[in-house]
């Protein structure tokens, strides 16, 4: 099946990735669409800014204005962050525990294009007649009254992300359990591992209710049903139940991997083994379990009563005990550590306060009677740009320069690197520290404009100025990614020169098998134990060269997301009355959905083997191409 | 993994769905689904709880006056006996007992399609007095939770049949043990969550 590659045409390369199952081309394409769509966020957040930067502006009008916060929300938390995670999860978790790709190579495929026709549906609101604009909370009150198919757009659209992400987080957990190398036990996984592991582990259990949600909502505005409409004996808080049980988890679905990138920022440049790997594992697995019992501290304001108030408050409290643990491990990693400031690592340093100070004035929102003073005003706003922004865009960008040269082969630009961090880091602190005193001097969130005589003129300009920093930032880092591509100067096995963990032992970027031979692993950081013992190969290995079992491609993947997305103009046309056509769609949608499933179903697609003298060819430098 | 490799019941592994990496993998994979469908059901089920008898003043139905145990009850039985005939048809699969194991599966296929078919003439009873999804708070409610069940039964069938179809010339191989083994582990999912309604809309329904 394999061959002796050649180069590839433009046609040939889009088809490879287009039909591709290998764990580290899917993270480039999570990469480069979460990238895409946080530009689109960060067009979004643009507009947002220039609107306030002046009393009374008319630059957006106040409905279009609404669109646009909305859509940046959604598009940052679910069409950008989570999918640039994933593409780090994708490209580096396989890697570190030796496995030879994940678990469900199809479906991690199936879940990359889900989360993509999901995020294009939402965002071609735009062009068919408006987004959605209830919030990127889209409560059922404001959601149930919102005219035209922005809501509509809103909800099928998270509804195919979400299946997508579901699927990745499963894939995931069943890659961490079942395909460590040998000698990869729990305890000697690497902190980035573990923190996808709990992630995704949190992914499955709060995306149905989100899920779950989203369908009511569909049901209610398509099909006439009665879950959030009060008169027919609805309900609007269920809404917000759900929304939330799914929310306060996925603020730590985004954050936890996060940690982990940084967790091996920490150990990688500081050159030390992390400071309490048992603690941060264990904290860890704490967010992930208390994350689950906070989602009302988002309610405090609706009335569920100080009994419910008191508990949820209490849980929040407590929920920053392992947090804090992390940031004293971390700080000690960093204690007497032989500290080389790279970019990733001034990202990580950064990091720290930024984030503490997100942390500080959440525990603050914990107390329910402050809450009310501080809920919906640009407090709040601050406080979740300084944990989200603070914490996972900051981990992203450290991310994107540590694991770079592992996914590409090339080396960003340390120079522009820092210019992004300045500017950026500068951008952030300006354009949302003066937010907390806006919010505390009575602006409320979400409102498009505001008075002259109100006194906010000055801190609003000076958010907005803020605001231009941090684009500079992102364009210069688009710049670096430009250049380096183009001079594609290569890298080797460790370009960091530090690396503790497997993936450092191998190419940049891995060979389609990743490892020729499974690794044996003796200890925590394996990589660096080998490198003490003067062990040139990087590491031992399990097994003796032999024939690799691969999976094929398939286009399947694609095609059944295609299905759901046309099937989702079919629904959302559907009671427009005037359009018969739309059922039509909506059926030939889930044919192909289900046809393609069944496809995939009865074709036995077994796999391929590489075979020991392809291994033995391309170890003497030949290419071995998987198809 | 050879898919033409043959066994005989004697050199056949106890525990085929399990026995190849890519069984492991699929049966690990299966148990987290069947973990969020757990959590999708819990949240089907308390929002049931929440809007249960909720609707537009003066609605004249209530789950007390609506729901009739006996044809219900017919349905539980007959779905409880569905899942214990699959366990006969996983039993001569773990035998490699190719013949028994489809005529097993015949059968809960069967039973499942007769739950089905009182489903909908429940479903249609209902529909005739009036109480339709659009009716309320409560009708919306109870359409979606047990619809989604019903929706549940309506693929589980369907990925009975195919798999039957499909591997009817060939028999059990080590590629396809996995994939019988998971249907009839999603048909004990549906079962149990069938058991939960029984219990929390119907019983409960009845008595008040």
């Amino acid at each position: 099946m394999s061959s002796i590659a050649q180069k590839k045409g433009f046609g040939a390369t889009i088809w490879d990735f287009m039909t591709t199952v290998d764990h580290k081309k899917i993270a480039i394409l999570y990469l480069i669409s979460g990238g895409f769509f946080f530009l689109v966020g960060g067009i979004e957040a643009m507009l947002i800014r220039i609107q306030l930067a002046k009393a009374g502006n008319d630059f957006l009008s106040a409905g279009l204005y609404n669109e646009i916060i909305t859509m940046h929300g959604t598009t940052m938390i679910f069409l950008a962050s989570m999918p640039l995670l994933l593409a780090f999860m994708n490209a580096i978790m396989p890697l570190q525990i030796g496995a030879r790709d994940v678990a469900f190579p199809f479906l991690n495929s199936l879940g990359f294009w889900l989360f993509f026709f999901g995020g294009i549906f939402l965002n071609l609101s735009w062009f068919m007649g408006g987004a959605p604009d209830a919030g990127w909370t889209n409560y059922a009150s404001l959601a149930l009254a919102s005219e035209g198919h922005g809501i509509d757009f809103y909800t099928l659209g998270l509804t195919i992300s979400g299946f997508g992400t579901l699927i990745a987080g499963i894939n995931f957990l069943v890659t961490i359990i079942n395909m460590r190398a040998p000698g990869m036990t729990y305890m000697r996984m690497p902190l980035f591992t573990w923190t996808t592991f709990v992630a995704s582990a949190l992914i499955l259990l709060a995306f149905p209710p989100l899920t779950v949600g989203l369908f009511f909502m569909i049901f209610d505005r398509l099909f006439n049903s009665s879950f959030f409409v009060v008169e027919m004996g609805g309900n609007t808080i269920i809404w917000e139940h759900l929304f939330w049980i799914f929310g306060h988890p996925e603020v730590y679905i985004l954050i936890l991997p996060a940690f982990g990138i940084f967790s091996e920022i920490f150990a990688i440049f500081s050159r030390k083994r992390l400071f309490g790997y048992t603690a941060l594992v264990f904290a860890t697995i704490l967010i992930g379990f208390y994350g689950f019992m906070v989602w009302a501290h988002h309610m405090f304001t609706v009335g569920l009563g100080p009994t419910a108030n008191a508990v949820f408050a209490l849980a929040t409290m407590i929920i920053a005990v392992p947090t804090g643990i992390k940031i004293f491990n971390w700080l000690l990693t960093i204690w007497g550590g032989s500290i080389s400031f790279t970019v990733p690592m001034i990202y990580a340093v950064a990091f720290i306060p930024s984030f503490v100070a997100g942390g500080v004035t959440g525990v603050m929102q914990a107390i329910a009677p402050l809450d009310y003073q501080l809920h919906d005003s640009y407090f709040i706003v601050a406080h979740f740009h300084y944990v989200i922004v603070g914490g996972v865009v900051l981990g992203i960008l450290a991310g994107t320069h540590l694991y770079w040269p592992k996914m590409f082969g090339t080396m960003l630009s340390e120079k522009l690197g820092k210019w992004t961090f300045w500017f950026f880091f500068i951008g952030f602190h300006l354009t949302f520290f003066i937010q907390h005193f806006l919010g505390l001097m009575g602006m409320p969130r979400r409102v498009y404009t505001f008075g002259a005589d109100q006194g906010w003129d000055l801190f609003n300009a000076i958010s907005s100025a803020g605001a231009v920093f941090m684009a500079i930032g992102v364009i210069i880092l688009l710049v670096n990614v430009v250049m380096t591509t183009i001079k594609n100067e290569r890298v080797g096995n460790d370009p960091w020169g530090d690396g503790r963990t497997l993936e450092w032992a191998i190419p940049s970027p891995p060979p389609f098998y990743n490892f020729a031979q499974t690794p044996l692993v003796r200890g925590l950081d394996t990589f660096w134990i080998e490198k003490m013992d003067g062990n040139k190969k990087g590491m031992i290995f399990a097994e003796p060269l032999g024939d690799i079992h691969m999976p094929n491609n398939s286009i399947i993947p694609f095609v059944i997301s295609l299905g759901m997305f046309i099937a989702s103009f079919g629904a959302l046309y559907f009671l427009d009355g005037d359009k018969p056509w739309a059922l039509a769609v909506l059926i030939i949608g889930l044919l192909i959905t289900f046809g393609s499933m069944l496809v995939r179903s009865l074709k036995d697609d077994l796999g391929f083997y590489i075979t020991k003298e392809e291994l033995l060819e391309d170890a003497k430098g030949g290419k071995t191409d998987g198809h | 993994m050879d898919i033409n490799q043959k066994y005989t019941p004697q050199s056949w592994p106890d525990h085929p769905e399990t026995a190849t990496m890519e069984g492991k993998n699929k049966f690990i994979g299966f148990w987290l689904l069947l973990a969020a469908e757990t959590v999708t059901f819990a949240t089907l089920f308390a929002t049931y709880l929440a809007l249960k008898d909720k609707g537009p003043s003066g609605m004249e139905f209530s789950a007390a006056g609506l729901f009739e145990l006996p044809l219900v009850f017919a349905m539980t039985m007959i779905l409880l006996t569905s899942s214990l005939t699959s366990v006969y048809a996983m039993y001569h699969m773990k035998n490699h007992n190719f013949k028994a194991m489809q005529a097993w599966l015949g059968i809960t296929v069967l039973l499942g399609a007769t739950f089905l078919g009182l489903e909908i003439y429940e479903f249609n009873h209902y529909l005739h007095l009036g109480f339709g999804f659009t009716n309320s708070a409560f009708s919306s409610a109870f359409y979606v939770l047990v619809g989604t069940h019903g929706a549940h039964v309506l693929f589980g069938l369907s990925w009975f049949i195919a798999l039957m179809l499909r591997n009817a010339k060939r028999g059990l191989n080590m590629y396809n043990a996995p994939k019988f083994y998971l249907a009839s582990l999603y048909w004990h999912f549906i079962d149990v969550v069938w058991v939960f309604i029984f219990t929390v809309v119907y019983l409960m329904g009845v008595i008040g």
